[in-house]
């Protein structure tokens, strides 16, 4: 079968390359790109490790074909922080609030959380829950990270009416 | 877990996905959102040789709602059900349905005619358009047609869509302003397909109940219109004995598996709380 030639924005670059249509948008990523924020954790579109920012939703990208995402604007854990390497305020108040303890579960919490700010951006807590029901986390336990998502939504917005 | 190799298409327009449909025969399978193709595609339980990707028909977006007439294109995700605010005062019980479906990830990418046309008993979407009685469009080489969802479900994973038709829009009736909904599932955790599940919708004239309809999901090898249990609501008081004899009504029609959710006759059970449960709450709502 022969390979698709692929482009998409990752993280604000324009990258492209030559993939089998079955080569997954996670694998594409990591393997192919060298981006290994995204995790593959059950592989089977449940735990959420895997979760990229795909023109504006949050997807499984273990469930994604490469193709499906061709010319698509993606985002990953990676492009979170600022571009001179300061910590977005979800990656402090994870790093505050002990929102991780093997982080394996937290870039796709992050990259969840992130999207679910843009849309709700003075979520409850009920309503972090509901958002990141498609996230699972093995070992810290939701506690500490609805907390941070808690605490990083009003950093975001004490910053926004500050500057305006 | 990789798939079996395939090659990709993204046609632009519905003619264009048809005619690859038409020349690539049996091999060719369509993916809309694909997360409940994928996954089978990853148990090599599905293994087609060409992917034909709906994603670029415009055709097949949007949500029209004209009064009571509401028309969801099939690549309408269920993301977009639970937003739009228009849908949601037509018929309220689409995103009540929707929100119940596996979680925010899938829902901003897995779409109603993928779920409708999957013709998998566990999938929420075909139970409700049962019960809203919707009618699915298809269009093929042969042109368009229009099949009720009614009589659209053979057997799991079997409808009467033929393999080269591609569904394109969904078209309900909204029963009319006042009318009292609800979608009562029960699920072992966010994420999972029911353990049973009830869609009721019905309307009041007065302290009577003029109609009411209702669709189950996966207490059976295909989702269920409740044609009993609904006729045993229609002309009632919707008062305990009425309840009861719909309630018994349904379950006379389950057979679920049994699996991971439970033994059958547990499901069964389950899916009687669903209806009383469901008909309570549409009984309140209804105006
Ligand atoms: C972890 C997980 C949990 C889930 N939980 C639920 C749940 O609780 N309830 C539920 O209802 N669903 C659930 N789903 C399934 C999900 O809702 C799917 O997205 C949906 O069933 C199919 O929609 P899709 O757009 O992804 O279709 P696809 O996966 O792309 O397609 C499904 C099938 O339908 C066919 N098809 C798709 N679109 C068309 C069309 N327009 N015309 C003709 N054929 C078409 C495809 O060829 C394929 O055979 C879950 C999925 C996952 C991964
Ligand atoms: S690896 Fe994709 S959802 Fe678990
Ligand atoms: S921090 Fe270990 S799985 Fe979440």
């Amino acid at each position: 079968m022969a390979k698709i030639h692929v482009k998409m924005t990752v993280n604000g670059r324009e990258v492209e390359g030559l993939a089998e249509p079955r080569t997954l948008l996670i694998h594409f990523l990591r393997e192919d790109l060298g981006i290994t924020g995204p995790h593959i954790g059950c592989d089977t579109s449940h735990c959420g490790a895997c979760t990229v920012d795909l023109d504006g939703k949050s997807v499984k990208s273990c469930t994604v074909f490469v193709g499906q995402a061709e010319g698509a604007d993606v985002t990953t854990i990676e492009g979170i922080a600022a571009a001179d390497g300061t910590l977005h305020p979800l990656q402090e108040a994870f790093r505050e609030h002990h929102g991780l303890q093997c982080g394996f579960c937290t870039p796709g919490m992050i990259t969840r959380a992130h999207r679910l700010l843009q849309e709700n951006p003075n979520p409850s807590d009920a309503e972090i829950r509901m958002g990141i029901s498609g996230n699972l986390c093995r070992c810290t336990g939701y506690q500490n990270i609805v907390k941070a998502i808690r605490v990083a939504a009003d950093e975001i917005n004490s910053a926004r009416e500050a500057a305006e | 877990m990789i798939p079996g190799a395939f090659d990709y298409h993204r046609p632009k327009t519905v003619d264009e996905a048809v005619g690859l449909l038409s020349s690539l025969g049996d091999d060719a399978t369509v993916v809309a959102g694909g997360h409940s193709l994928i996954p089978m595609m990853k148990l090599r339980m599905a293994v087609p040789e060409h992917l034909v990707d709906l994603q670029d028909l415009d055709d097949l977006k949007g949500i029209s709602v004209s009064g009571t007439a509401v028309t969801l294109g099939a690549m309408v995700t269920q993301n977009e059900l639970i937003a739009s605010n228009a849908l949601a005062q037509a018929c309220p019980i689409i995103r009540e349905t929707a929100l119940q479906i596996a979680d925010p990830q899938i829902r901003y990418v897995g779409t109603v005619g993928g779920n409708v046309a999957n013709g998998d008993p566990g999938n929420d979407m075909p139970g409700l358009m049962l019960a809203l009685d919707a009618a699915y469009e298809l269009v093929g080489p042969d042109g368009t047609r229009e099949v009720r969802a009614r009589d659209f479900y053979d057997a799991a994973f079997f409808t009467a869509r033929s393999d080269g038709e591609i569904l394109t829009a969904i078209k309900i009736s909204a029963p009319p302003a006042g009318h009292g909904w609800s979608y009562m599932k029960q699920k072992r955790k966010i994420g999972d397909y029911a353990t049973a599940a009830a869609a009721v919708v019905l309307t009041m004239d007065g302290a009577t109940c003029a109609i009411a309809s209702i669709g189950l999901t996966n207490v059976a090898d295909t989702a269920l219109f409740a044609e009993a249990a609904s006729a045993a609501l229609t002309g009632s008081d919707l008062g305990d004995a009425a309840i009861a004899e719909a309630v018994a009504a349904a379950k006379a029609i389950t057979n679920p598996a049994q699996d991971g959710r439970g033994p059958a006759e547990f499901r069964t059970h389950v899916c009687g709380m669903m209806v009383q449960r469901a008909v309570a709450r549409a009984a309140e709502r209804a105006a």
